[in-house]
């Protein structure tokens, strides 16, 4: 593990340098370095931030101060705070039973501009695109690029295609996409340059509900094939 | 009760403090990008600080209040009046029922806040009243303000309302807030920084010039972050080859600001790479990023990032912008120079500490005319 200052409000915990070497492994350990440093409350600390091998700290140096940080001594404190939270005896955490959440997508070629593009990398069919995509399980890595943006593990390796050079300027929300080896969701629309392969009627992200995401780090998660009526009264 | 908007100019939000807590969903912490000012400006009308005020950015605005009120601005050098009468930054002042206030310019700066008193009453979403242009939510209906807007606001305070009796024969209050406070725009400013993550990983001739050369603000920058064009910053692993993206950039700066009437203004974000797949040796896996975060792409142009910046970036953080100094970044606009120096992050902390104490005797100071 090793500590290191995101300027003068955060700090980022980095627990492994690589993450596809062991992509389910170090995103149980991210999750529970988060969870262990939710429940330690350490003082001052105002939000925890996961992604892919670290976990960011924002904290308030002013609160760490009236505390009883010395002002030249801030970050050292907080380190020390992060390692005892993080130290000791292996708590057993109760695994929240992972539920397989489902998001339907239709895969119409109207919705998926780059179903062709894919499929031509892949030198396979559009329809054995779609049925590799939905066939299989994901797992939500990170959320980030626009509120409630899954990036994705889990894509067939058969499926995993460059992102665009050019990005287009607008990508509808509710995109399904690829790029690379991940796959995600666009919850906005928004440019953006991944390949589009279909849409979905779900709003990954509703700022009015708590929390505002459908889908959250570690969730799992599969794609079910929608016809563009269900799409339609779905959507309404 | 109401204000009107009539003239919306170039880009006004209604911004507070900023969002906390939701960084893990993707969700910017936002607020007004100069969050001091912001709160200067609401203690000046007897608001709480975290009252939400409008952020307005280059034009003209125009707004014109329903009744009796205390507004006051801070920011870059705008010149602000209501019935002809010129009102200085930092200043309270009272309005009253079918005034109109106009904000024109700035000649220097960006931005610029403007606090009323009983602040803008918009519904609270994720526990802010602040704009998120990208989610659309938050503000008034998740978008920045248009000409013949209404905007809500709340009740003035029992601190205003005493202020609004005193103020009656001056209209402008003798008080100020201190002026570096008020107007924070400096010309070729030197923006304090502490070490980025991968700030050992550029070479020791990119740290010297990062650290001793000026960098121009492209036009390609909005609240997410600004764009520089300045010396190169190469990586010590560094095999990209960033001259034809550094020719590009630099045809596109000469290009927009030849532009003096451009509709749009915007960094275009692209997704961050997230997990990189083969792994190039420029790919980072992403990782948080915040307000004041200096980012290298492969071209070897830095961005500095602001208040609406992503939540994760994979780009090598060369340093990261101290936190009292994003007063100044929040200034910066196209054309611009500045320079950066290197501090620690207990000075970082010394001066944070420092300008807390200097507010809280302000707030004390204030607490003076409630009678």
């Amino acid at each position: 593990m090793q500590i290191t200052a995101l300027g003068d409000s955060a700090v980022i915990v980095r627990l492994r340098d690589r993450f596809e070497d062991a992509p389910d492994e170090t995103l149980n350990e991210i999750l529970r370095t988060f969870r262990r440093l939710q429940e330690a409350a350490i003082p001052g600390v105002i939000e925890l931030a996961p992604a892919y091998t670290t976990v960011a700290v924002f904290f308030n140096p002013l609160r760490m101060i009236n505390d009883g940080a010395k002002p030249d001594g801030v970050i050292e404190l907080l380190v020390q705070r992060i390692d005892e939270a993080l130290a000791g005896g292996r708590r057993r955490h109760k695994r929240t039973a992972t539920h397989m959440a489902e998001i339907p997508v239709c895969y119409d070629l109207e919705f998926a501009m780059d179903l062709k593009r894919v499929a031509n990398h892949a030198q396979i069919s559009p329809s054995e695109v779609i049925d590799l995509h939905r066939g299989a399980e994901y797992r939500v890595n990170c959320i980030g690029f626009t509120p409630g943006f899954p990036y994705l593990s889990g894509l067939p390796d058969k499926l995993a295609t460059p992102r665009h050079t050019v990005p287009r300027k607008e990508i509808p929300a509710g995109s399904v996409a690829i790029a690379g080896a991940q796959a995600g969701i666009y919850p906005q629309k928004s440019p953006g340059g991944w390949n589009v392969i279909g849409r979905t009627p779900f709003r990954l992200f509703d700022p009015q509900r708590d929390p505002p995401v459908l889908l959250q780090t570690g969730d799992q998660m599969r794609f079910r094939k929608i016809t563009r009526e269900e799409f339609e009264s779905l959507n309404g | 009760m109401n204000v009107t908007v009539i003239r919306a100019g170039f880009l006004a939000t209604v911004q507070d403090l900023g969002r906390t807590g939701y960084r893990q969903f993707g969700v910017s912490s936002g607020g007004a990008l100069d969050l001091h000012a912001m709160r200067i400006a609401n203690l000046l009308v007897g608001n709480d600080e975290t009252a939400a005020g409008l952020e307005i950015t280059q034009r003209d605005v125009r707004l014109r209040f329903e009744d009796e009120r205390i507004i006051s601005w801070c920011g870059g050098v705008y010149k602000a009046s209501v019935a002809l009468r010129s009102i200085p930054a930092g200043h309270s002042t009272l309005v009253s029922a079918g005034d109109e206030l106009s904000i024109s310019g700035p000649q220097q700066g960006c931005r610029g806040w403007l606090a009323v008193s009983g602040g803008i009453a918009v519904p609270p979403v994720l526990g802010s009243r602040s704009t998120d242009l990208r989610g659309n939510f938050g503000g008034l209906g998740g978008r920045a303000l248009r000409d013949g807007d209404i905007v809500p606001l709340g009740e003035n305070s029992e601190r205003t309302n005493v202020w609004i009796d005193n103020l009656r024969a001056e209209r402008i209050a003798q008080w100020s807030a201190p002026q570096p406070w008020s107007q924070t725009a400096t010309a070729n400013p030197v923006l304090r920084v502490v070490r980025g993550a991968e700030w050992n990983s550029f070479n020791e001739v990119t740290l010297q010039r990062f650290t001793s050369e000026a960098f121009a603000i492209s036009p390609d920058s909005d609240r997410m972050g600004v764009r520089l064009a300045g010396p190169e910053l190469r990586r010590t692993d560094d095999v990209a080859e960033p001259g034809e993206a550094r020719q590009l950039f630099q045809e596109r700066l000469r290009a927009r600001s030849s532009e003096p009437n451009r509709k749009s203004w915007t960094t275009q974000p692209i997704e961050p790479i997230g997990c990189p797949s083969g792994r190039k040796r420029l790919d980072l896996v992403s990782e948080a990023v915040a307000p004041g975060t200096i980012q290298v792409p492969p071209s070897g142009m830095p961005i500095l990032l602001l208040g609406d910046c992503q939540t994760i970036g994979g780009y090598p953080k060369i340093a990261q912008v101290i936190t009292v100094d994003l007063s100044v970044a929040a200034q910066l606009r196209a054309g611009d120079h500045l320079r950066f120096s290197e501090v620690s992050i207990a000075e970082a902390h010394g001066l944070l500490l420092r300008r807390e104490r200097e507010l809280e005797r302000f707030r004390i100071g204030l607490s003076l005319h409630d009678s």
